[in-house]
């Protein structure tokens, strides 16, 4: 059996001496994962601990089964996994689009020429073919978050972690990054609150509970949605744990 | 974003279309030959070419005199303090003030120098966006840091000018009216404090992002376009001006 391309082994970490992951353990193989839990949670901190921005207290990241030791090890994560920011403003830092996509293909080595067709190539999977030279500032938010994601698919990853990706997107733009999303064939990982997209999109699902990810039944998102056709009703939310 | 607009840059005269290297290197010639001028004609002729140049880009009128009223509030200064301290022969003197004839001279040529060289910039460098005039000077072989340092700055200066005002609205929102007292003083300080923090907070933020996408601390360029002859001809037209300039100078000052 090939390893995961990227696992999470008994992660810990504290936040001013708080407690936010505990032993976590997650895997990230073929396919999409959703993960839940409520603010202040950890799941940023979990992500920005797989890619290796924060160092846990305790515990490994295993990039294709092999525990990822020093820069040379983090260079080599970064390569086969993307991650895009919960804010495309941070994503985002070149003056024009091109520039930003071309940006992760040139750190990798590529030539210019390349760089730039590769670039260009990237827009145009997403549908954003002519935005080469348009002014980053000047996109419109839901235009941002499609760059920010093609500014990490130009260095053609394995895998992508995604940190709360459809906040504030308008539901036509919400819509066509849900198709993207589900044509890509690269594994990810997703955080979200929005449990419609996942639902969507995620072929398993976790939730983050007291610093742990568990897994849960799809099938909670499922009966959630539909539950709220009731939405300006009272109603209760399904308890997830009984599903 | 008014405020960060850049209105010298949209325009579609040869000069807007032409290649930021050469308008920077063709600007950074002529700004040489009069800023090294020490006597008038040199400084003059500049002067006449930077008026020719901020017609040639079609330049506003209107905006072009705001912005030079500006820069002539600081060289009123200049013209005010240059003439008093300078040594020399005695003109005029007013209580324990004596303007000299040098002082006069030099804070007279100051003037013309700088807007001459102010009207050639206009014309040839604020006719490109920033971000172009980045990619320029990365071109011109300038170090990348420094030009990165005025990209970056330009990208985040709306980010930061954003949020400063979403900060501003939610104060007015809860009723914050500005007056000379200590209330404002504390309101406003919080205000640049958090704008101070976040922008902060964001550029870690900026930086992990680069990093994530294997920033090594070295920033590559994407290859230039190449220019035209038209691009050639401007700057080999801004050179041969220069050279006549300095030709004028040296003429003046020690021929004449």
């Amino acid at each position: 059996m090939t390893p995961p391309l990227l696992e999470l082994r008994d992660i810990s970490f504290a936040y001013d001496g708080k407690p936010v992951l505990q032993r976590a353990n997650l895997a990230m193989g073929a396919g999409c994962i959703g993960l839940i839990g409520p603010n202040g949670s950890g799941k940023t901190t979990l992500l920005h601990a797989a890619m290796g921005v924060v160092t846990p207290d305790s515990g490994e990241i295993l990039l294709n089964g092999e525990p990822v030791r020093g820069k040379k090890g983090l260079r080599e994560l970064r390569r086969q996994v993307g991650f895009v920011f919960q804010n495309p403003e941070d994503q985002l830092f070149c003056p024009t689009v091109l520039e930003d996509v071309a940006f992760g293909p040139l750190n990798l080595g590529m030539p210019p020429k390349q760089a730039r067709e590769t670039a260009s190539a990237a827009l145009a999977r997403l549908g954003l073919a002519g935005f080469e030279d348009r002014v980053t500032h000047r996109l419109s938010g839901g235009e941002k978050r499609l760059v920010s994601l093609a500014t990490v698919l130009s260095m053609s990853p394995r895998g992508l972690l995604l940190d709360e990706p459809t906040n504030d997107l308008d539901p036509e733009t919400r819509i066509r990054f849900i198709d993207i999303v589900r044509s890509l064939d690269q594994a990810m990982l997703i955080v979200s609150h929005d449990w419609d997209f996942l639902d969507q999109v995620a072929d398993k699902l976790y939730a983050l509970e007291h610093g742990q990810a568990v897994s849960k039944d799809r099938g909670a998102l499922h009966r959630h949605v539909h539950a709220h056709p009731a939405g300006e009703l009272l109603h209760e939310h399904l308890d997830h744990k009984r599903t | 974003m008014s405020g960060l607009e850049e209105p010298f840059a949209l325009g579609d005269t040869f000069l807007h279309k032409a290649d930021p290297r050469y308008k920077l290197a063709s600007a950074a010639v002529l700004s040489v030959a009069v800023a090294v001028g020490q006597t008038w004609m040199a400084p003059l002729a500049g002067l006449g070419i930077g008026v020719c140049l901020a017609g040639l880009a079609r330049l506003q009128p209107s905006r072009l005199a705001r912005r030079l009223l500006a820069v002539n509030g600081f060289i009123l200064f200049l013209c005010l303090v240059v003439p008093v301290t300078t040594p020399g022969e005695a003109v005029w003197s007013i209580g324990p003030l004596t303007a000299t004839r040098e002082g006069l001279r030099l804070a007279g040529l100051t003037a013309v120098k700088s807007n001459a060289i102010l009207l050639i910039l206009m014309a040839l460098a604020a006719t490109s966006t920033t971000a172009a005039v980045g990619k320029g000077l990365d071109g011109l072989g300038l170090p990348k840091s420094l030009t990165w340092i005025l990209l970056l700055c330009y990208r985040y200066a709306h980010v930061i000018l954003a949020e400063q005002r979403r900060l501003a609205r939610a104060a007015a929102l809860r009723g914050f009216q500005p007056k000379t007292n200590r209330h404002t003083y504390t309101t406003y300080a919080n205000m640049v404090g958090m704008t101070l923090v976040r922008s902060y907070e964001r550029s870690q933020r900026v930086s992990q992002a680069m990093v994530l996408r294997g920033f090594d601390g070295s920033f590559r360029s994407l290859e230039q376009a190449g220019a035209s002859r038209r691009d050639r001809l401007l700057f080999a037209c801004c050179l041969a001006a220069a050279l006549v300039l300095a030709w004028i100078e040296i003429k003046t000052r020690f021929f004449a």
